[in-house]
């Protein structure tokens, strides 16, 4: 274990175990502040990777009738209507636009692909794995369904796939094998097929605005400072980088975003860290409590047998 | 065809709050921090685990303390004892990977657990941790049955006494390593939790099956066990705080309040009159075994409620920023 508790800035393990195919490390830059919610990414996404239909629900919740990421919404734009004004400093058609403050926030969300990724450290199969990009992936044909990747990870993207098999599935004798689901964990994989081929994942391809930035982590880093400035030079209400920082919890995202409020707004957390950050010392505490089994079940034998 | 129930219909309702509306956006919580919630949606993922999984700590932990209490039985020359609390184990380590297989998405996939070794991974190294002392605690009570092939069974006792104290302690990690932030938050307690849990399960599922001459230390486990669970329950709650309320609501609180009252009756039964009557020992034993299972249900059942209302995800991450700017 590449200690999990130092901020390390890149990945755990790689790209050195990857050797000559290390590949630059790759991800999304999603500025916020010119999306247009037109959904395009999410059907993207669904065409390109085959992603079941998972209802229609109406929400009421603005525009948005996907409401969260899952098995199978791999990209998910969020709707925020606020009273709130769009730039912080106001004059002339500004201010006029300001007497009555609204503002529609939209965020296409997506896993993060994080430097330290929570999902991938507790995954007991290795079903989960980083790629030569930086990413991280789900193996279907490895993946057993055990479910602990769903409550490890901090922004809730990982979720169980549960659909009913089809009439022409052959029915397994034991009822412990008949369950009536895929039973497997999916969530978004940056497009590894397209990625192997060159291209750039479809969500990407298909935004009309750019919104969604696909590119080297490191260049789109750069680029996103460069657009914060711009937008808060310009005045804009509440600009601000989120998982941009290669010091926070989860050591920076390969997906990251511009936001214009704070995180939880979009149902983002504010400040999330990956779970095994903590785990040297459950480790030590657990080792601690199992010695305390054995005294303490030792010790009930100094009152003798009765 | 949808993923999951409808979050309508998931939405707590509890104390009177709605845990998960738009009316408390922005509302100003116990610890004067402000939050808004996009339509009181939960950030992180309620877990998938079935009810599979509360059983399986429960039996999980009376198989590992069991071969603990079975090892130094042998050791001090309780023979009657050690004989009983290996069966009760080697049963328990029966079904304990059944109904870890049954709640996998995929069954049939279950040797993928045993594809690699990961310490990042409680899961990975638990499932080790089951595989041998399953293996172990099996083979010395087929041999121990049929009266054969002693030194196998002697190598298979002192491996199955060696994986019991990781078997009662790992799954308090299992769960403390996620971002369910009940189990998260209470990552000091948790392995010590659910450790004193399994010696008291452990203790009480002997002292049943035990006759009195030999049950007295079957019995004093149980009841120091219930004891060290009570109190460690207690200082989890205490410590989580604002968190820690989860444990007052719902179905966490109803099974805490079973557990809470079925172990003190059951210890204090045991610890009174289980040295007289056998009787006692029984109902008391049955007790602290109910007890502590209830306490596994409330354990998993908080892991839930506190995932649905992200007010417990977003309100400590914002204390830990602010104090984080304060030191700054």
């Amino acid at each position: 274990m590449t200690t999990l508790a130092e901020p390390t800035g890149s990945p755990a393990a790689w790209p050195d175990t990857y050797g000559d195919e290390a590949k630059p490390r790759m991800g999304f830059f999603t500025d916020t502040s010119i999306c247009i919610g037109c959904k395009a990414c999410e059907v993207a996404c669904k065409e390109w990777n085959l992603i079941p239909d998972d209802g229609l629900v109406w929400t009421g919740e603005s525009y948005d009738n996907t409401s969260h990421l899952g098995a199978n919404s791999w990209r998910h734009v969020a709707f925020v209507e606020q009273r709130k004004p769009l730039f912080v400093t106001g004059d002339g058609d500004r201010a006029a636009i300001d007497a009555e403050p609204l503002r529609w926030l939209m965020e296409s969300d997506v896993c993060k692909h994080c430097t330290h990724a929570g999902c991938l450290d507790v995954c007991p199969t290795g079903a989960l794995f980083r790629t030569e990009f930086g990413t991280v992936v789900v193996q279907e044909d490895v993946c057993n369904g055990c479910g602990y990747c769903v409550p490890a990870c901090p922004f809730g993207v990982l979720d169980k796939r549960d659909l009913p098999r089809s009439p022409d599935d052959a029915p397994l004798a034991l009822p412990l094998l008949g369950k009536q689901e895929d039973g497997r964990v999916w969530k978004c994989t940056l497009c590894y097929d397209r990625l192997k081929g060159g291209h750039e994942p479809a969500c990407a391809k298909a935004c009309p605005t750019d919104s969604i930035q696909f590119g080297e982590v490191d260049e789109l880093r750069e680029r996103a400072r460069k657009r914060l400035a711009k937008l808060e030079q310009e005045g804009w209400n509440g600009p601000r980088l989120y998982g941009a920082d290669p010091d926070d919890g989860v050591g920076g995202f390969g997906a990251f975003f511009l936001l214009l409020d704070e995180p939880e707004v979009y149902g983002l957390p504010p400040d999330p860290v990956v779970p095994t950050k903590h785990l040297p010392r459950l480790w030590a505490s657990t080792a601690l409590a199992a010695a305390a089994v054995a005294v303490g079940v030792a010790a009930a034998f100094l009152g003798g047998a009765e | 065809m949808t993923d999951r129930t409808p979050i309508e219909e998931s939405r707590p309702l509890t104390d009177g709050r709605p845990g998960g509306t738009t009316s408390w956006k922005g509302s100003v919580t116990e610890l004067g921090s402000r939050m808004d919630s996009y339509y009181g949606r939960p950030i992180v993922k309620e877990p998938v685990w079935q009810p599979e999984i509360p059983f399986y700590f429960w039996t999980g932990g009376i198989a590992g303390a069991s071969s603990v209490l079975h090892g130094v039985a042998r050791l001090t020359g309780n023979h009657r004892l050690a004989k009983t609390s290996l069966l009760i184990g080697a049963a328990a380590d029966v079904v304990a990977p059944a109904l870890l297989v049954s709640d996998l998405g995929r069954p049939e996939r279950f040797l993928n657990m045993l594809r690699m070794f990961k310490v990042t991974s409680p899961m990975s190294v638990g499932s080790w941790i089951l595989f041998v002392s399953g293996g172990a605690s099996t083979t010395a009570a087929l041999l121990e049955l049929a009266g054969k092939l002693r030194p196998v069974k002697w190598a298979a006792e002192v491996a199955s006494a060696l994986a019991g104290p990781p078997l009662a302690t790992y799954t308090g990690t299992l769960i403390a390593n996620t971002a369910i932030p009940v189990w998260s938050e209470a990552r000091d307690e948790l392995p010590w939790l659910f450790g004193a849990s399994a010696t008291a399960t452990a203790g009480a599922a002997a002292a049943i099956a035990t006759p009195l001459g030999a049950a007295g230390p079957a019995r004093r486990a149980a009841v120091a066990g219930s004891a060290a669970a009570l109190g460690l329950a207690e200082l989890m709650e205490h410590r989580l705080g604002f968190v820690g309320e989860v444990y007052k609501q719902g179905e966490a609180g109803r099974y805490g309040r079973i557990a809470k009252a079925a172990t003190t009756a059951g210890a204090a039964l045991l610890a009174t009159r289980g040295r007289r009557s056998r009787a006692a020992s029984v109902v008391g034993g049955a007790l602290v075994l109910a007890g502590e299972l209830a306490l596994r249900w409330s354990v998993f059942k908080a892991g839930f409620q506190s995932a649905r209302d992200p007010r417990y995800t977003v309100i400590p991450q914002k204390e830990r920023l602010r104090a984080r700017k304060g030191e700054a």
